[in-house]
């Protein structure tokens, strides 16, 4: 903790760079801004969402057959927060999950709209996506349970 | 191979907010002790290792000034690891393989306390998909946390019980800071949650320190009986949380299978059902484990996983037969390194 008699120099640390997101990852975030998730299908054969270039565990690349994944899909483990940290996902009290999308065989992060009583690993659930999308995976604004 | 000591070790007390010391002071001090066990002045070190973060420090090759505690004359053979200061240990341990130097000096410091470590971490995420959300550290441990209890591998009170055994026993270590709250598991259990099924103390202890240790090919002291590491994707949903396939590989490749009965373990777990995780994972029904306290009473970034071998080698030093020293990196256990110390 500062106290009155130390010498603070105030540092802002940034990456003021834009990140490209290359042919794969940029088709995916590029569908979350038309509104639709899609999955690509991996060497081993299995769909990977989110898309990436390569499968991080056999390191192979992946192959260029794109698959329609969600918008529902499955929680397959959770974490509910009361006190949403700025910048979270959502405001107010929400989960993180992992959620397997119908059609995916991976699971992928993001936050649940409550209520906690309604988050439960195996419970439904459904993408609800931003008004306003600029191709990020937050133009999926969050899941929601389906009731 | 080339058998590998622990010729000598340098340990300072972990403390939340070291603001008497920079790391060039925290650096001399662990080096300077670790050479004077050691038997050894720093002009006849080989090799050079550390581990440290420029984004603890909060400057780019923060370890070339970090360096002056060694001494920068004459020169030296130097190098430096991103990461944890176990895996500097395991680079000079490779570097003793070459045989054209017979000693090396690994060092670790890191000031934790009051550092943004939390936005460190997040920042480490998968910069597409995971870091632009947002999760804390300890949200993705919850995951893993909820996907152990799902398996019907651990409960709340399990938690409760890895978190009040490292309280005890970190309360009479000379390295670990006083003890901030309950020492009874239903107390701990009646805390409130920060994620779900996590409460605040399942979550390390941030703290200041460093660490060093001399490493000598022949001489005395604990032999490394093996080491290896093994990383698994750090997406969490590309890995079974409830595996730990990373860990489970690298002890066997260290050879813990054939190695015999370990007597004493030291973890590095930062979240309480790492802790739970790791003893069954490594089968360490019938060792003493983190006799230290562990991770969970002093976590200080990038020294952790250094601090672990060095609390191994102590207890070989103090009669233990085999020790096994445990240091991780990334989000639930991605990143894992076995150490296996033996007495001579």
């Amino acid at each position: 903790m500062a106290r009155d008699a130390d010498f603070v120099a105030r540092f802002h640390l940034a990456y003021t760079y834009k990140r490209s997101t290359g042919p794969v990852i940029g088709r995916f975030l590029t569908s979350l801004r038309e509104g639709r998730l899609e999955g690509v299908r991996t060497a081993s054969g299995e769909v990977l969402v989110p898309a990436r270039a390569y499968d991080p565990r056999d390191g192979r690349a992946t192959t260029d057959a794109w698959v329609d994944v969600g918008p529902e899909g499955t929680i397959t483990t959770w974490t509910w927060i009361d006190a949403p940290a700025a910048g979270a996902p959502l405001d107010a009290p929400f989960a993180w999950a992992l959620v397997r999308l119908d059609g995916a065989d991976t699971p992928m992060l993001h936050a649940v709209r409550g209520p906690r009583a309604a988050i439960a690993t195996g419970a439904r659930v459904r993408a609800v996506f931003a008004d306003h999308r600029e191709g990020g995976i937050r133009d999926l604004s969050c899941f929601e349970v389906i009731p | 191979m080339r058998p590998v000591h622990i010729a000598g070790i340098g340990q300072i007390p972990n403390v939340r907010g070291d603001t008497d010391h920079d790391e060039v002071q925290l650096v001399q001090a662990v080096a300077s002790a670790a050479l004077a066990e050691a038997g050894l002045h720093k002009d006849d070190i080989g090799f050079f290792c550390s581990g440290s973060s420029d984004y603890v420090m909060g400057r780019p090759f923060s370890f070339t000034m970090a360096i002056d505690g060694v001494g920068l004359w004459p020169p030296k053979r130097e190098s430096h690891v991103e990461m944890d200061g176990a895996w500097a240990l395991y680079e000079a341990w490779v570097r003793l393989q070459h045989g054209d130097v017979d000693t090396a000096l690994v060092y670790a410091y890191g000031k934790g306390h009051g550092a943004p470590v939390d936005g460190m971490l997040t920042a480490q995420l998968d910069p597409y998909y995971e870091a632009p959300l947002g999760p804390s550290p300890m949200a993705l441990a919850a995951l893993q946390a909820r996907a152990l209890i799902d398996a019907g591998r651990l409960t709340e009170r399990d938690l409760a019980e890895v978190v009040a055994h490292a309280r005890r026993l970190g309360a009479t270590h000379p390295g670990v800071p006083a003890i901030d709250g309950p020492l009874d598991v239903d107390a701990l259990l009646d805390a409130p949650y920060v994620a779900t099924p996590l409460r605040a103390h399942d979550e390390a202890v941030r703290t200041d320190g460093a660490t060093a240790i001399v490493l000598s090919v022949g001489g005395g002291g604990p032999r490394i009986g093996g080491i290896a590491h093994c990383i698994e994707p750090i997406e969490l949903g590309l890995r079974d949380l409830t595996a730990a396939t990373s860990v489970r590989r690298a002890a066997a490749w260290a050879g813990l299978e054939q190695a015999g009965s370990i007597d004493v373990a030291e973890l590095h777990a930062t979240y309480s059902p790492q802790a739970v995780l790791l003893r069954q994972v490594l089968g360490l029904a019938d060792a003493v484990v983190d006799p230290s306290g562990g991770a969970l009473v002093a976590d200080t970034p990038f020294v952790t996983g250094l601090s672990r071998i060095a609390e191994a080698a102590r207890a070989v030093q103090g009669g233990a037969v085999r020790a096994l020293a445990h240091a991780s990196g990334g989000p639930c256990l991605q990143h894992n390194l076995i150490c296996l110390l033996e007495a001579r």
